[in-house]
Protein backbone atom coordinates (compact mmCIF):
# COMPACT_ATOMS: atom_id res chain seq x y z
CA UNK A 1 0.00 0.00 0.00
CA UNK A 2 2.76 2.55 0.58
CA UNK A 3 3.87 3.02 -2.71
CA UNK A 4 0.28 3.89 -3.62
CA UNK A 5 0.05 6.00 -0.33
CA UNK A 6 2.43 8.66 -2.28
CA UNK A 7 0.25 9.49 -5.16
CA UNK A 8 -2.60 11.53 -5.57
CA UNK A 9 -5.74 9.97 -4.24
CA UNK A 10 -8.32 9.68 -5.97
CA UNK A 11 -10.82 11.16 -3.74
CA UNK A 12 -10.00 12.92 -0.44
CA UNK A 13 -12.60 14.05 1.82
CA UNK A 14 -11.49 16.91 4.29
CA UNK A 15 -12.99 17.69 7.72
CA UNK A 16 -16.42 17.48 5.90
CA UNK A 17 -19.68 18.34 7.87
CA UNK A 18 -23.17 17.91 7.12
CA UNK A 19 -26.49 19.31 9.37
CA UNK A 20 -29.92 18.71 7.81
CA UNK A 21 -31.34 21.54 9.98
CA UNK A 22 -30.06 21.57 13.59
CA UNK A 23 -29.29 17.21 12.84
CA UNK A 24 -25.26 17.32 12.47
CA UNK A 25 -25.53 14.13 10.26
CA UNK A 26 -21.51 14.55 9.79
CA UNK A 27 -19.62 15.94 11.87
CA UNK A 28 -16.03 16.50 10.17
CA UNK A 29 -15.48 13.76 8.07
CA UNK A 30 -11.63 13.33 6.78
CA UNK A 31 -10.72 10.26 4.31
CA UNK A 32 -8.80 9.22 1.07
CA UNK A 33 -9.18 6.72 -1.08
CA UNK A 34 -6.21 5.80 -3.66
CA UNK A 35 -6.16 4.22 -7.08
CA UNK A 36 -6.96 0.58 -6.94
CA UNK A 37 -8.73 0.66 -2.83
CA UNK A 38 -11.89 -1.06 -2.18
CA UNK A 39 -13.56 0.80 0.13
CA UNK A 40 -16.27 -0.51 2.44
CA UNK A 41 -18.05 2.15 4.34
CA UNK A 42 -20.04 0.14 7.22
CA UNK A 43 -22.79 1.74 9.31
CA UNK A 44 -26.07 1.36 10.76
CA UNK A 45 -28.95 3.44 9.27
CA UNK A 46 -28.74 6.97 10.03
CA UNK A 47 -24.99 6.76 10.98
CA UNK A 48 -24.40 8.97 8.09
CA UNK A 49 -22.48 6.86 6.23
CA UNK A 50 -24.86 7.32 3.02
CA UNK A 51 -24.39 10.95 2.71
CA UNK A 52 -21.11 10.74 3.13
CA UNK A 53 -20.90 8.63 -0.38
CA UNK A 54 -23.35 11.49 -2.00
CA UNK A 55 -21.57 14.55 -0.54
CA UNK A 56 -18.44 13.05 -2.77
CA UNK A 57 -20.47 14.01 -6.54
CA UNK A 58 -22.45 16.74 -4.89
CA UNK A 59 -25.99 15.54 -4.72
CA UNK A 60 -25.87 16.37 -1.06
CA UNK A 61 -24.42 19.89 -0.24
CA UNK A 62 -21.92 19.56 2.63
CA UNK A 63 -22.15 22.35 5.10
CA UNK A 64 -18.56 22.61 5.65
CA UNK A 65 -15.36 20.81 4.11
CA UNK A 66 -13.41 19.83 0.93
CA UNK A 67 -13.96 17.16 -1.59
CA UNK A 68 -10.93 16.20 -4.21
CA UNK A 69 -11.05 14.29 -7.35
CA UNK A 70 -8.04 13.29 -8.86
CA UNK A 71 -6.34 16.19 -6.74
CA UNK A 72 -8.39 18.83 -7.97
CA UNK A 73 -10.68 20.26 -5.37
CA UNK A 74 -14.02 21.07 -6.03
CA UNK A 75 -14.68 24.40 -5.87
CA UNK A 76 -17.71 25.58 -3.58
CA UNK A 77 -20.08 28.19 -3.08
CA UNK A 78 -22.71 28.99 -0.43
CA UNK A 79 -26.41 27.64 -1.44
CA UNK A 80 -29.65 27.01 0.22
CA UNK A 81 -28.76 23.79 1.67
CA UNK A 82 -25.10 23.79 2.07
CA UNK A 83 -22.16 24.24 -0.06
CA UNK A 84 -22.86 23.90 -3.99
CA UNK A 85 -20.29 23.48 -6.78
CA UNK A 86 -19.58 26.80 -7.58
CA UNK A 87 -18.02 25.96 -11.34
CA UNK A 88 -20.68 23.98 -12.94
CA UNK A 89 -18.24 22.92 -16.50
CA UNK A 90 -16.19 21.49 -13.43
CA UNK A 91 -18.83 19.49 -11.81
CA UNK A 92 -20.03 18.29 -14.70
CA UNK A 93 -16.68 16.97 -15.45
CA UNK A 94 -16.19 15.54 -12.10
CA UNK A 95 -18.98 14.01 -12.05
CA UNK A 96 -18.70 12.16 -15.52
CA UNK A 97 -15.49 10.39 -13.82
CA UNK A 98 -17.37 9.45 -10.09
CA UNK A 99 -20.14 7.37 -11.42
CA UNK A 100 -22.69 6.09 -8.89
CA UNK A 101 -24.62 2.99 -8.12
CA UNK A 102 -27.66 3.62 -5.94
CA UNK A 103 -29.83 1.26 -3.75
CA UNK A 104 -33.04 1.22 -5.98
CA UNK A 105 -31.05 1.26 -9.15
CA UNK A 106 -32.95 4.45 -11.10
CA UNK A 107 -32.29 3.45 -14.23
CA UNK A 108 -33.81 5.95 -16.52
CA UNK A 109 -37.63 4.26 -17.15
CA UNK A 110 -38.52 5.63 -20.61
CA UNK A 111 -35.21 3.87 -22.07
CA UNK A 112 -34.29 0.77 -23.04
CA UNK A 113 -31.49 -0.54 -21.47
CA UNK A 114 -28.83 0.07 -24.10
CA UNK A 115 -30.63 3.51 -24.23
CA UNK A 116 -29.60 3.80 -20.53
CA UNK A 117 -25.76 2.51 -20.94
CA UNK A 118 -25.17 5.28 -24.02
CA UNK A 119 -27.16 8.19 -22.59
CA UNK A 120 -24.19 9.77 -20.26
CA UNK A 121 -21.40 8.81 -22.52
CA UNK A 122 -23.32 10.30 -26.01
CA UNK A 123 -24.81 13.51 -24.14
CA UNK A 124 -22.16 14.18 -21.12
CA UNK A 125 -19.15 13.22 -22.81
CA UNK A 126 -20.23 14.13 -26.36
CA UNK A 127 -18.45 10.83 -27.44
CA UNK A 128 -19.81 9.12 -31.39
CA UNK A 129 -23.04 7.22 -30.55
CA UNK A 130 -21.64 4.47 -33.03
CA UNK A 131 -18.77 3.25 -30.87
CA UNK A 132 -20.75 4.00 -27.52
CA UNK A 133 -22.75 1.09 -28.70
CA UNK A 134 -20.31 -0.84 -29.31
CA UNK A 135 -19.07 -0.46 -25.83
CA UNK A 136 -22.03 -0.90 -24.24
CA UNK A 137 -23.14 -4.37 -25.74
CA UNK A 138 -19.72 -5.38 -24.55
CA UNK A 139 -20.52 -4.47 -20.98
CA UNK A 140 -23.85 -5.66 -21.22
CA UNK A 141 -22.16 -8.91 -21.96
CA UNK A 142 -20.18 -8.84 -18.76
CA UNK A 143 -22.42 -8.44 -16.53
CA UNK A 144 -24.61 -11.28 -17.91
CA UNK A 145 -27.00 -8.96 -19.98
CA UNK A 146 -26.73 -9.24 -23.68
CA UNK A 147 -30.34 -10.33 -24.45
CA UNK A 148 -31.74 -7.39 -22.50
CA UNK A 149 -30.32 -4.85 -24.54
CA UNK A 150 -33.75 -3.93 -26.07
CA UNK A 151 -35.76 -3.91 -23.33
CA UNK A 152 -37.09 -1.54 -20.91
CA UNK A 153 -35.91 -1.49 -16.82
CA UNK A 154 -39.61 -2.17 -16.05
CA UNK A 155 -39.49 -5.58 -17.64
CA UNK A 156 -36.22 -6.55 -15.68
CA UNK A 157 -35.91 -8.19 -12.08
CA UNK A 158 -34.52 -6.24 -9.15
CA UNK A 159 -30.98 -7.93 -9.80
CA UNK A 160 -30.75 -7.63 -13.46
CA UNK A 161 -31.99 -3.74 -13.11
CA UNK A 162 -28.67 -3.30 -10.55
CA UNK A 163 -26.25 -5.24 -12.91
CA UNK A 164 -27.72 -2.80 -15.62
CA UNK A 165 -27.18 0.22 -13.31
CA UNK A 166 -23.69 -0.84 -12.56
CA UNK A 167 -22.91 -1.43 -16.61
CA UNK A 168 -24.44 2.54 -17.14
CA UNK A 169 -22.01 3.77 -14.35
CA UNK A 170 -18.92 1.75 -16.38
CA UNK A 171 -20.00 3.04 -19.46
CA UNK A 172 -19.21 6.59 -18.22
CA UNK A 173 -15.77 5.10 -17.94
CA UNK A 174 -15.10 6.04 -14.58
CA UNK A 175 -12.18 6.74 -12.34
CA UNK A 176 -14.03 5.94 -9.10
CA UNK A 177 -16.97 4.01 -8.74
CA UNK A 178 -19.60 5.27 -5.36
CA UNK A 179 -22.07 2.26 -4.33
CA UNK A 180 -24.85 3.14 -2.57
CA UNK A 181 -25.99 0.18 -0.86
CA UNK A 182 -26.88 -1.72 -4.13
CA UNK A 183 -27.70 -4.73 -2.81
CA UNK A 184 -30.04 -3.67 0.25
CA UNK A 185 -33.42 -3.47 -2.07
CA UNK A 186 -32.63 -7.00 -3.59
CA UNK A 187 -34.17 -9.96 -2.24
CA UNK A 188 -31.66 -12.59 -0.76
CA UNK A 189 -31.70 -14.70 -3.75
CA UNK A 190 -30.56 -11.57 -6.30
CA UNK A 191 -28.01 -10.31 -3.99
CA UNK A 192 -25.50 -12.87 -4.90
CA UNK A 193 -25.57 -11.67 -9.10
CA UNK A 194 -24.94 -8.46 -7.91
CA UNK A 195 -22.39 -9.01 -5.89
CA UNK A 196 -20.50 -11.21 -8.06
CA UNK A 197 -20.41 -8.48 -10.54
CA UNK A 198 -18.47 -6.29 -8.12
CA UNK A 199 -16.29 -8.75 -6.74
CA UNK A 200 -14.85 -8.71 -10.49
CA UNK A 201 -14.93 -5.41 -10.54
CA UNK A 202 -12.44 -4.99 -7.04
CA UNK A 203 -10.71 -7.56 -9.10
CA UNK A 204 -9.85 -6.07 -11.97
CA UNK A 205 -8.59 -3.21 -9.88
CA UNK A 206 -11.25 -0.31 -9.81
CA UNK A 207 -11.31 2.00 -7.53
CA UNK A 208 -14.78 2.14 -5.48
CA UNK A 209 -16.37 3.21 -2.24
CA UNK A 210 -19.18 0.86 -1.32
CA UNK A 211 -21.68 1.90 1.45
CA UNK A 212 -23.13 -1.94 2.40
CA UNK A 213 -24.23 -4.28 5.38
CA UNK A 214 -23.22 -7.01 3.46
CA UNK A 215 -20.41 -7.87 6.37
CA UNK A 216 -18.99 -10.73 3.72
CA UNK A 217 -18.26 -8.58 0.85
CA UNK A 218 -16.87 -6.12 3.29
CA UNK A 219 -14.51 -8.86 4.96
CA UNK A 220 -13.51 -10.68 1.73
CA UNK A 221 -13.47 -8.56 -1.45
CA UNK A 222 -12.54 -4.70 -0.02
CA UNK A 223 -8.96 -3.72 0.73
CA UNK A 224 -10.22 -1.47 3.30
CA UNK A 225 -13.23 -0.92 5.64
CA UNK A 226 -14.49 2.00 7.31
CA UNK A 227 -16.92 2.31 10.38
CA UNK A 228 -18.81 5.66 10.81
CA UNK A 229 -21.03 6.08 13.76
CA UNK A 230 -23.16 9.39 14.44
CA UNK A 231 -20.88 11.24 11.99
CA UNK A 232 -17.59 10.09 12.87
CA UNK A 233 -15.15 7.97 11.43
CA UNK A 234 -14.47 4.87 14.62
CA UNK A 235 -12.62 2.37 12.64
CA UNK A 236 -10.33 2.19 9.33
CA UNK A 237 -8.02 -0.21 8.27
CA UNK A 238 -7.88 -3.50 6.54
CA UNK A 239 -10.21 -5.85 6.48
CA UNK A 240 -8.55 -8.38 8.70
CA UNK A 241 -6.93 -5.20 11.56
CA UNK A 242 -10.78 -3.67 11.53
CA UNK A 243 -12.52 -6.90 12.13
CA UNK A 244 -9.53 -9.02 13.84
CA UNK A 245 -9.29 -6.31 16.43
CA UNK A 246 -11.75 -3.69 16.51
CA UNK A 247 -10.80 -0.23 18.50
CA UNK A 248 -14.58 1.07 19.31
CA UNK A 249 -16.51 -0.83 21.70
CA UNK A 250 -19.44 0.47 19.07
CA UNK A 251 -17.74 -2.11 16.14
CA UNK A 252 -17.67 -4.65 17.84
CA UNK A 253 -21.48 -4.14 19.16
CA UNK A 254 -21.99 -3.85 15.39
CA UNK A 255 -20.53 -6.76 14.23
CA UNK A 256 -21.62 -9.04 16.73
CA UNK A 257 -25.92 -7.63 16.57
CA UNK B 1 -90.96 10.30 -39.53
CA UNK B 2 -87.15 10.69 -40.02
CA UNK B 3 -86.72 13.09 -42.45
CA UNK B 4 -83.53 11.56 -44.33
CA UNK B 5 -83.17 14.19 -47.00
CA UNK B 6 -83.13 17.26 -44.57
CA UNK B 7 -80.76 14.94 -41.97
CA UNK B 8 -78.66 15.21 -45.70
CA UNK B 9 -79.02 18.73 -46.42
CA UNK B 10 -78.24 19.32 -42.63
CA UNK B 11 -75.08 17.34 -42.66
CA UNK B 12 -73.68 19.21 -45.75
CA UNK B 13 -74.07 22.79 -44.13
CA UNK B 14 -72.83 22.08 -40.86
CA UNK B 15 -69.53 19.98 -42.28
CA UNK B 16 -68.55 23.36 -43.07
CA UNK B 17 -67.94 24.61 -40.08
CA UNK B 18 -65.50 21.58 -39.86
CA UNK B 19 -62.67 23.46 -40.53
CA UNK B 20 -63.40 26.25 -38.59
CA UNK B 21 -63.73 24.21 -35.22
CA UNK B 22 -60.33 22.32 -35.97
CA UNK B 23 -59.05 25.83 -36.72
CA UNK B 24 -60.11 27.34 -33.50
CA UNK B 25 -59.09 24.40 -31.42
CA UNK B 26 -55.63 23.62 -32.95
CA UNK B 27 -55.11 27.22 -32.76
CA UNK B 28 -55.94 27.99 -28.76
CA UNK B 29 -55.00 24.18 -27.94
CA UNK B 30 -51.31 24.97 -29.65
CA UNK B 31 -50.99 28.44 -28.07
CA UNK B 32 -52.32 27.08 -24.87
CA UNK B 33 -50.04 24.91 -24.20
CA UNK B 34 -46.87 27.51 -24.56
CA UNK B 35 -48.33 29.80 -22.30
CA UNK B 36 -48.96 26.76 -19.89
CA UNK B 37 -45.75 25.63 -20.08
CA UNK B 38 -44.66 29.45 -19.31
CA UNK B 39 -46.71 29.34 -16.50
CA UNK B 40 -44.90 26.17 -14.96
CA UNK B 41 -42.11 27.35 -15.88
CA UNK B 42 -42.95 30.76 -13.66
CA UNK B 43 -43.89 28.18 -10.82
CA UNK B 44 -40.97 26.11 -10.84
CA UNK B 45 -37.90 28.14 -11.70
CA UNK B 46 -39.01 31.97 -11.47
CA UNK B 47 -38.78 34.08 -8.12
CA UNK B 48 -41.67 33.20 -5.87
CA UNK B 49 -43.78 36.79 -6.58
CA UNK B 50 -43.57 35.71 -10.26
CA UNK B 51 -44.70 31.68 -9.48
CA UNK B 52 -47.55 33.54 -7.16
CA UNK B 53 -48.53 35.49 -9.91
CA UNK B 54 -48.93 32.04 -12.11
CA UNK B 55 -51.16 30.52 -9.17
CA UNK B 56 -53.22 33.22 -9.55
CA UNK B 57 -53.67 33.19 -12.95
CA UNK B 58 -54.58 29.34 -12.84
CA UNK B 59 -56.87 30.13 -9.88
CA UNK B 60 -58.90 32.80 -11.83
CA UNK B 61 -59.02 30.73 -14.78
CA UNK B 62 -59.87 27.71 -13.40
CA UNK B 63 -62.97 29.14 -11.02
CA UNK B 64 -64.21 31.18 -14.01
CA UNK B 65 -66.51 30.33 -16.58
CA UNK B 66 -64.85 29.89 -20.03
CA UNK B 67 -68.26 31.45 -21.50
CA UNK B 68 -67.84 34.00 -18.72
CA UNK B 69 -63.93 34.66 -20.16
CA UNK B 70 -65.29 34.57 -23.75
CA UNK B 71 -67.84 37.34 -22.96
CA UNK B 72 -65.39 39.55 -20.81
CA UNK B 73 -62.96 39.52 -23.50
CA UNK B 74 -65.22 39.87 -26.87
CA UNK B 75 -68.00 42.26 -24.77
CA UNK B 76 -66.36 43.89 -21.89
CA UNK B 77 -62.60 45.11 -23.91
CA UNK B 78 -64.46 47.09 -26.14
CA UNK B 79 -64.85 49.04 -23.23
CA UNK B 80 -61.37 50.09 -23.89
CA UNK B 81 -61.47 50.78 -27.15
CA UNK B 82 -59.35 54.47 -27.20
CA UNK B 83 -56.42 52.60 -24.74
CA UNK B 84 -56.42 49.10 -27.06
CA UNK B 85 -56.56 51.45 -30.20
CA UNK B 86 -53.16 53.04 -28.95
CA UNK B 87 -51.72 50.21 -27.97
CA UNK B 88 -52.33 48.81 -31.99
CA UNK B 89 -54.37 45.71 -30.12
CA UNK B 90 -58.08 46.73 -31.61
CA UNK B 91 -57.78 45.45 -34.86
CA UNK B 92 -57.08 41.83 -33.37
CA UNK B 93 -59.77 42.27 -30.61
CA UNK B 94 -62.58 43.69 -32.60
CA UNK B 95 -62.63 40.25 -34.48
CA UNK B 96 -64.52 38.04 -32.77
CA UNK B 97 -62.27 34.69 -33.99
CA UNK B 98 -59.48 36.22 -32.24
CA UNK B 99 -61.30 36.50 -29.39
CA UNK B 100 -62.52 33.36 -29.39
CA UNK B 101 -59.10 32.03 -29.77
CA UNK B 102 -57.70 34.23 -26.97
CA UNK B 103 -60.71 33.08 -24.64
CA UNK B 104 -59.77 29.64 -25.33
CA UNK B 105 -56.72 29.51 -25.05
CA UNK B 106 -56.25 31.66 -21.87
CA UNK B 107 -58.79 28.80 -19.95
CA UNK B 108 -56.89 25.89 -21.67
CA UNK B 109 -53.31 26.84 -20.50
CA UNK B 110 -54.94 27.27 -16.65
CA UNK B 111 -55.50 23.56 -17.07
CA UNK B 112 -52.80 22.84 -19.03
CA UNK B 113 -50.19 24.42 -16.55
CA UNK B 114 -51.60 21.87 -13.86
CA UNK B 115 -51.64 19.13 -15.75
CA UNK B 116 -48.09 19.33 -16.78
CA UNK B 117 -47.03 20.37 -13.66
CA UNK B 118 -48.40 17.18 -12.58
CA UNK B 119 -46.69 15.32 -15.15
CA UNK B 120 -43.12 17.59 -13.95
CA UNK B 121 -43.63 16.46 -10.11
CA UNK B 122 -44.40 13.04 -11.22
CA UNK B 123 -40.97 12.41 -12.04
CA UNK B 124 -39.38 9.81 -10.10
CA UNK B 125 -36.34 11.71 -8.05
CA UNK B 126 -34.16 8.87 -7.91
CA UNK B 127 -33.86 8.92 -11.68
CA UNK B 128 -33.11 13.03 -11.65
CA UNK B 129 -30.52 11.61 -9.28
CA UNK B 130 -28.82 9.52 -11.28
CA UNK B 131 -28.77 11.65 -14.31
CA UNK B 132 -27.45 15.01 -11.73
CA UNK B 133 -24.65 11.93 -10.88
CA UNK B 134 -23.70 11.52 -14.27
CA UNK B 135 -23.05 14.85 -15.08
CA UNK B 136 -26.71 16.06 -16.42
CA UNK B 137 -27.49 19.34 -15.59
CA UNK B 138 -29.51 22.29 -17.06
CA UNK B 139 -31.11 22.00 -20.39
CA UNK B 140 -29.46 18.81 -21.10
CA UNK B 141 -30.84 17.21 -18.00
CA UNK B 142 -34.56 18.93 -18.93
CA UNK B 143 -34.46 17.88 -22.49
CA UNK B 144 -33.23 14.30 -22.54
CA UNK B 145 -34.54 13.16 -18.77
CA UNK B 146 -37.33 15.38 -17.03
CA UNK B 147 -38.89 16.35 -20.42
CA UNK B 148 -39.32 12.75 -21.82
CA UNK B 149 -40.74 11.45 -18.32
CA UNK B 150 -43.08 14.07 -17.30
CA UNK B 151 -44.71 14.25 -20.80
CA UNK B 152 -45.16 10.36 -20.90
CA UNK B 153 -46.90 11.31 -17.01
CA UNK B 154 -49.45 14.20 -18.47
CA UNK B 155 -50.28 12.64 -21.69
CA UNK B 156 -53.28 11.29 -20.58
CA UNK B 157 -54.67 14.05 -19.07
CA UNK B 158 -54.04 16.52 -21.67
CA UNK B 159 -55.17 14.12 -24.15
CA UNK B 160 -58.46 14.48 -22.19
CA UNK B 161 -57.70 18.34 -22.13
CA UNK B 162 -57.82 18.17 -25.93
CA UNK B 163 -60.77 16.44 -26.33
CA UNK B 164 -63.06 19.36 -23.99
CA UNK B 165 -61.03 21.60 -26.37
CA UNK B 166 -63.07 20.25 -29.21
CA UNK B 167 -66.00 20.83 -27.23
CA UNK B 168 -65.65 23.85 -26.13
CA UNK B 169 -65.29 25.48 -29.52
CA UNK B 170 -68.89 25.20 -29.60
CA UNK B 171 -69.11 28.59 -27.28
CA UNK B 172 -67.25 30.47 -30.02
CA UNK B 173 -70.56 30.52 -31.54
CA UNK B 174 -71.91 32.97 -29.19
CA UNK B 175 -70.16 35.98 -30.52
CA UNK B 176 -71.16 35.20 -33.97
CA UNK B 177 -68.27 32.85 -35.47
CA UNK B 178 -70.12 30.08 -38.02
CA UNK B 179 -68.34 26.87 -36.53
CA UNK B 180 -70.78 24.34 -36.10
CA UNK B 181 -72.44 24.98 -33.37
CA UNK B 182 -72.94 28.60 -35.11
CA UNK B 183 -73.73 27.17 -38.13
CA UNK B 184 -76.57 24.94 -36.13
CA UNK B 185 -78.19 27.82 -34.69
CA UNK B 186 -78.15 29.61 -37.93
CA UNK B 187 -80.12 26.15 -39.74
CA UNK B 188 -82.45 25.75 -36.26
CA UNK B 189 -83.80 29.46 -36.64
CA UNK B 190 -84.85 28.81 -40.57
CA UNK B 191 -86.08 25.08 -40.18
CA UNK B 192 -87.45 25.00 -36.24
CA UNK B 193 -86.16 21.53 -36.28
CA UNK B 194 -83.89 21.31 -33.52
CA UNK B 195 -83.59 17.74 -33.07
CA UNK B 196 -82.07 16.70 -36.50
CA UNK B 197 -79.79 19.49 -36.23
CA UNK B 198 -78.52 19.27 -32.77
CA UNK B 199 -78.38 15.62 -33.37
CA UNK B 200 -76.26 16.18 -36.52
CA UNK B 201 -73.83 18.43 -34.80
CA UNK B 202 -73.55 16.54 -31.63
CA UNK B 203 -72.70 13.55 -34.19
CA UNK B 204 -69.98 15.56 -35.92
CA UNK B 205 -68.42 16.50 -32.55
CA UNK B 206 -68.36 12.76 -31.82
CA UNK B 207 -66.85 11.72 -34.86
CA UNK B 208 -63.88 14.81 -34.90
CA UNK B 209 -63.15 13.40 -31.28
CA UNK B 210 -62.96 9.54 -32.17
CA UNK B 211 -60.25 10.41 -34.44
CA UNK B 212 -58.60 12.78 -31.97
CA UNK B 213 -58.70 9.86 -29.38
CA UNK B 214 -57.40 7.50 -31.56
CA UNK B 215 -54.80 9.51 -32.00
CA UNK B 216 -53.88 9.84 -29.02
CA UNK B 217 -54.02 6.34 -28.15
CA UNK B 218 -51.60 5.31 -30.90
CA UNK B 219 -49.31 8.32 -30.00
CA UNK B 220 -49.89 6.89 -26.13
CA UNK B 221 -49.13 3.24 -27.23
CA UNK B 222 -46.11 4.22 -28.71
CA UNK B 223 -44.71 6.49 -25.34
CA UNK B 224 -45.73 4.39 -23.19
CA UNK B 225 -44.00 0.77 -24.60
CA UNK B 226 -41.64 1.09 -21.60
CA UNK B 227 -44.85 -0.01 -19.19
CA UNK B 228 -46.00 -2.52 -21.29
CA UNK B 229 -45.97 -5.87 -19.84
Amino acid sequence: MTALQTKTPAIEIRALHKSFGPVEVLKGISLSAHEGEVISILGSSGSGKSTLLRCINMLEAPTAGEIAVNGETIRLKPGKAGLVPADRRQITRIRGKVAMVFQSFNLWSHMTILENLIEGPVHVHGRPRGECIAEAESLLERVGLADKRHAYPARLSGGQQQRAAIARALAMKPDVMLFDEPTSALDPELVGEVLKVMRALAEEGRTMLVVTHEMAFARDVSSRVVFVDRGQILEDGSPAEVFGNPKSKRFRAFISS
Amino acid sequence: MIDLAFLRETFATLVSGVPLTLQLAALSSLLGAIFALLLVWAQVALPSTLGRVARFYIFAFRGTPLLVQLFLIYYGLSQFRPTLSALGLWGLLRDPYWCAVLALMFNTAAYCAEIFRGGLQAVPAGQVEAARAAGFSGFLLFRRIVFPIALRQALPGYGNELVLMVKATSLASTVTLMEITGLAAKAISQSYRAIEVFLVAGALYLVLNVVLVQALGLLERRLMRHLAR
